[in-house]
């Protein structure tokens, strides 16, 4: 080994997974605001303010940004590296995956960023002043919740949405499982309930955030 | 006649090899580097070899045919290593040990050295263990035993029914060590195709080809050490690897090493049968299944037609019209008397008009012990090996019976070595199967691997080093002398007439008639008739494979066919010193069986005031006749006896 | 049996390489895959043909030496079994069988269905063992080692060294069998002394060499001929993670 810093596969591969399971659990904080919405939106702009202004959430989201980025580039350095490690493929290959979606994390990875663009000029770029009129105001107030209410009234917007769920529960389906396993957190007493427990994180946050825009559009 | 001299040290049998040790000649540190030694083979008795010798600080070079070290032969052996540890409490000893195996060849091998691998048996044990070796354990957590055909105490460890992999990946990983450090220099994908001898008479290197390019290398050595398996594949079909070949040991012969006892041939007596004439290779089935299986053939010969003709199915015959014929023979030991009877009983069935399958076959049922032990059981028992049976044979044992029937599976016979291993030609050491063993006329069950770790480990570094303590001062040894020049050359002249030839025959289909040559006989039960007209036979075809073969590529490159070809060459001619071996000796032991010296009730008969000799064969000319030199057997320690597996 | 064949073939390492159509008749469904081959091979043989080089040895399942990508599964699609075990009655008459060499790039290949594996030995050559030298050992019973351990030991320690666990990995991860030699290591007492050089060393070569990354598939362990468990891999993971921290 040359005295170049080196990161080992395994490194490389907790790092991801560590920064994976930070982003699943905003996931479910972010679930949790997003569902307030459909008991009542004053409940969920008060949400939206705590966090747009509260300190704490003011520097975390950018070390949340920051995992999101460290999540992806190691994710295509590891994909890279692992193209370039078959240089010929097979003619004939089964689907041998046992975590089937193992297989396309590269992909739904992919379009969870595209989506994650679209999410951020929608919302948080709007919020920011980045992009559009700002966010509407009602008696003084930021309605954010008028603006989701609203975005979720265009057909096209919610089958985009609820199409980039799905994908991104494949993603989640995965990834849970994978983070434990990637973190040698395997024993054979506890690893069926890790793996059933994954799956159902992946079908809760999905269904989640699929049934929202759902239900708010055809409310 | 030459005087043989196999440099048994004095004393008394149990201080031998303890007093070799301490007498031996040694070499220093710093002159340890400037030895070079060739290992030839990875096995457990190469492996072994070569990681203890670069432990020691020689230079050592070790070469394999396969594409790693890890996948010599010995890495097939399931059932397990014995040791005289006594751990059960249950009697075991060195001399116990010793005395087991000595009975178990039939009185036909070294007392010495027999003994000292009975001494070093334990330590084999202690290494293994310390290497990392997975050996089963009791819930207590100290090593668990099981006990094995031929002995009364409980003395054989294992690994599953994998032992033979654990203990050659042991080895490996003791050699990968070396290899890392330098001190062995590994060689893969080399096959070793001549053996280079000086005119001094010392073994100086070897002439190998290079499988992947074909090239024919040059390597040299102030020792050789040949550690090359068994010659068992002479048969076409056996247990060994496809790779598994007699061609260094022969070529040892041909450069004046004698080839010691090759008529010891050891058939196993529970292989899944031959099913077609395409077939490449028998499979072993553990011989632990005896324990609970019992073997049997219809009582009927029309019976056994009908199942043969798929007609019935075996439970369908009636208890009382099957022969269980080894409990109606051998009441006292049943389906456990040694493999060389049992073996010999199913062919005395079969060759009756009994057998089964397709005629060459016996039932091997486990019905009654899994009335008696429940299906669970037998499943804990002997689940792999059903499970591998019913992968290659399609049958479920626990169903229908299995059928099985003897192969050839090792070989006693070997070169001749002394008590150090080293055989007649100065600096070139033999172990393992290779050698003509300590295993007598018969090898025991899991005593293959007690040998090969014996030699590897504990002998061998030992008894090379005494060899080379003044081989010091000699210096490197050059590889452009006339005597390697001649050794390439012969290489070249071989190869080039072989692929001259271009007749019809492939190798694959002379070599399968030499299988049934052999087999018919040579095989489990031979004659003098049958020996004489086997002999006649394989110089014929020996002359056709000549004349008829067809070598098809070049000398470049891969060239299996060629590969092939090579090693046929010499099984050709060692299957005809077999016979003659076979053919001299007139009587019958272990693995060996003339069916004119047999007792009244068709048990082996020795004859010990003739025959008890090593018969150290004697290169003399591709037209002349071996030599046969006599080492006399010697028994001090040990009352020589009849085997007796009738009455307990 | 009748059956067609897409062999690939590549006359030498740098041969371009391509597959090339076989029809093979009246094969036994009792014959063994490699002696389907074999019979492919004799045919060859009598046209003048060169035979198919592929690497196979023992036969029975235990050397590791043989090594086919068949039908899209290393070792054909029967589960558990080496290429040597599987038999033709596991094919349809009439069927297409396509024949690959494993690949990845650490495993080039040499000819035909050969590939070279010795990046496996260099691995073990690193630290895939424990140091002890011949003799000077304690007795083998010093250390009572706990049955369940020794058992998994066993379970790790039965990895053939085939290759399988890579061909079949979509990213040509050796994960499965670094992690089942460090695993065998890690469970016994004998092997903790070296344990966190052992797999420092262990992943660094692999990462050398070539081999891709893990990504949790779980290909390899259900492709492997001796069912070597990813529970391994978690265990190297937690072995990698305590040598690093300490």
């Amino acid at each position: 080994m040359s005295n170049k810093p080196y990161y080992s596969s395994i490194t490389k591969k907790i790092i991801m997974s560590l920064m994976g399971l930070f982003l699943l659990t905003f996931l479910l904080v972010h679930l949790t605001l997003n569902s307030f919405l459909l008991f009542d939106k004053e409940l969920f702009n008060e949400g939206a303010h705590f966090m747009g202004t509260n300190p704490f959430i003011q520097v975390f989201q950018w070390v949340l940004f920051a995992g999101f980025a460290i999540h992806i580039i190691y994710g295509i350095i590891l994909q890279i590296q692992n193209w370039m490690s078959r240089p010929t493929g097979y003619k004939k290959r089964a689907f041998m995956e046992q975590s089937p979606f193992s297989k396309y994390m590269i992909y739904t990875g992919l379009l969870i960023f595209i989506f994650l663009a679209i999410h951020l000029t929608n919302f948080f770029f709007v919020k920011m002043g980045w992009v559009g009129n700002g966010i509407p105001e009602v008696g003084g107030k930021e309605d954010m919740g008028q603006l989701v209410i609203d975005l979720f009234h265009n057909g096209g917007y919610v089958t985009l949405y609820v199409v980039l769920i799905l994908l991104m529960g494949f993603h989640l389906d995965h990834a849970f499982q994978s983070a434990f396993q990637t973190l040698g957190l395997n024993h054979k007493t506890y690893w069926g309930f890790i793996k059933g427990l994954s799956r159902v994180y992946a079908i809760v946050v999905t269904l989640g955030f699929v049934i929202i825009p759902l239900i708010l559009h055809f409310k | 006649m030459t005087k043989i001299d196999s440099k048994i040290p004095e004393g008394p049998l149990a201080n031998k090899w303890t007093h070799y040790k301490e007498h031996q000649k040694l070499v220093n540190p710093p002159n340890k580097s400037k030895i070079d030694i060739i290992v030839v083979g990875t096995g457990l008795a190469g492996g072994a070899a070569a990681a203890s010798l670069g432990e020691m600080g020689f230079n050592v070079k070790v070469f394999c045919i396969q594409d790693s070290p890890r996948r010599a032969h010995s890495i097939a052996a399931q059932g397990g290593i014995n040791a005289a540890k006594n751990y059960p409490n249950d009697g075991d000893s060195i001399y116990r040990l010793f005395y087991d195996t000595v009975k178990g060849g039939d009185y036909r091998g070294r007392e010495a050295n027999t003994y000292r691998l009975a001494e070093v048996s334990n330590n084999i044990i202690d290494q293994c263990v310390a290497q990392g070796v997975p050996f089963a354990r009791e819930y207590g957590g100290y090593l668990a035993t099981r006990s094995f055909g031929g002995a009364q105490v409980s003395r054989t460890f294992y690994a599953r029914g994998q032992t033979g992999q654990q203990l050659l990946l042991g080895a490996y990983g003791a050699l990968s060590k070396e290899i890392k450090r330098g001190s062995v220099e590994l060689f893969t994908r080399r096959e070793m195709v001549d053996l280079v001898v000086m005119k001094d008479g010392r073994a100086r290197g070897i002439i190998v080809r290079n499988l992947f390019t074909g090239e024919i290398e040059r390597y040299s050595a102030h020792a050789v050490l040949l550690a090359t398996g068994g010659y068992g594949n002479l048969y076409y079909l056996s247990t060994n690897a496809m790779t598994s070949n007699g061609s260094a040991a022969w070529r040892a012969y041909k450069r004046g090493a004698y080839f010691a006892n090759p008529c010891y041939v050891q058939i196993h007596p529970t292989c899944i049968p031959v099913h077609g004439d395409y077939q490449s290779k028998l499979t072993l089935m553990s011989e632990s299944l005896r324990n609970d299986g019992r073997i049997w053939v219809p009582k009927k010969k029309e019976d056994a037609e009908r199942i043969r003709n798929k007609e019935i199915r075996p439970r369908e015959i009636p208890e009382e019209d099957r022969d269980y014929y080894l409990e109606r023979r051998y009441p006292a030991f049943g389906n456990l008397v040694p493999r060389d009877v049992a073996s010999r009983a199913a062919k005395e069935r079969c060759d009756a008009g009994y057998g089964v399958g397709t005629g060459k076959a016996v039932f091997l049922d486990f019905k009654d012990a899994i009335a008696r032990l429940g299906k669970d059981v037998i499943k804990a028992r002997y689940g792999n090996l059903f499970d591998m049976y019913e992968r290659i044979v399609d049958d479920d044992p626990y169903e229908t019976p299995m059928m099985i029937y003897p192969a050839i599976h090792y070989v006693m016979g070997g070169l001749w070595v002394d008590y150090e291993l080293q055989s007649n030609i100065p600096g070139l050491f033999v172990g393992g199967e290779a050698n003509f063993s300590d295993h007598g006329a018969n090898r025991l069950g899991a005593s293959a691997l007690m040998q090969g770790l014996s030699d590897g480990y504990f002998v061998l570094p030992y008894t090379m080093q005494n060899y080379l303590a003044d081989q010091i001062t000699v210096g490197k040894i050059p590889t452009d002398s006339p005597e390697f020049e001649a050794a390439e050359k012969e290489v070249h002249e071989r190869i080039d007439k072989l692929l001259s030839i271009n007749g019809t025959e492939t190798v694959d289909s002379i070599h399968k008639r030499l299988g049934h040559i052999m087999w018919d006989h040579a095989g489990m039960a031979r004659t003098k008739e049958g020996l004489e007209e086997g002999i006649k036979m394989i110089q014929e075809l020996r002359q056709e494979f000549w004349t008829n073969v067809r070598v098809p590529g070049t000398k470049e490159g891969i060239n299996i066919e060629l590969e092939k070809a090579l090693r046929l060459a010499d099984f050709l001619e060692l299957g005809e010193l077999l016979a003659r071996d076979a053919l001299h000796r007139e009587e019958s032991a272990g693995g060996h069986f003339r069916e004119e010296h047999q007792t009244p009730e068709g048990e082996a008969l020795r004859n010990d005031k003739d025959f008890m000799y090593v018969a150290a064969w004697e290169y003399q000319g591709d037209d002349k006749a071996p030599k046969l030199n006599k080492e006399p057997l010697v028994y001090e320690n040990i009352e020589v006896k009849t085997r007796n597996y009738k009455t307990a | 049996m009748d059956l067609k064949l897409k062999i690939w073939r590549q006359a030498s390492p740098t041969d371009k390489g391509k597959f090339v159509d076989y029809e093979v008749h009246n094969i036994s469904s009792d014959a063994s895959f490699l002696e389907m081959i074999d019979i492919l091979n004799d045919e060859l043989i009598a046209k003048g043909e060169r035979p198919v080089a592929f690497d196979h040895d023992c036969r029975e399942g235990i050397c590791g030496m043989c090594s086919m990508f068949i039908n899209g599964h290393p070792h054909g699609p029967e589960a558990a079994t080496t290429t040597c075990q599987l038999h033709m009655r596991k094919f349809k008459d009439g069927e297409t069988i396509v024949i690959e060499p494993w690949r990845a790039k650490p495993f080039p290949v040499i000819r035909d269905l050969i590939v070279d594996r010795s990046a496996f030995d260099l691995i073990i050559q690193e630290a895939g063992y424990i140091s002890a030298s011949t003799g000077g050992t304690p007795d083998a019973n010093a250390i009572p080692i706990k049955k369940e351990n020794a058992d998994l030991a066993m379970d790790a320690a039965a990895c053939i060294g085939c290759g399988a666990c890579v061909a079949a990995c979509k990213n040509a991860s050796a994960m499965l069998f670094v992690s089942a030699k460090v695993s065998q290591f890690a469970l016994l007492p004998q092997g903790k002394v070296e344990a966190k050089d052992r797999v420092k060393k262990m992943v660094a070569k692999m990462d050398e060499l070539g081999f891709g990354n893990c990504t949790n598939t779980y290909a390899c362990e259900a492709e492997c001929p001796k069912e070597i468990s990813i529970t391994n891999i978690a265990r190297m993971n937690r072995q990698f993670i305590g040598a690093k921290l300490g």
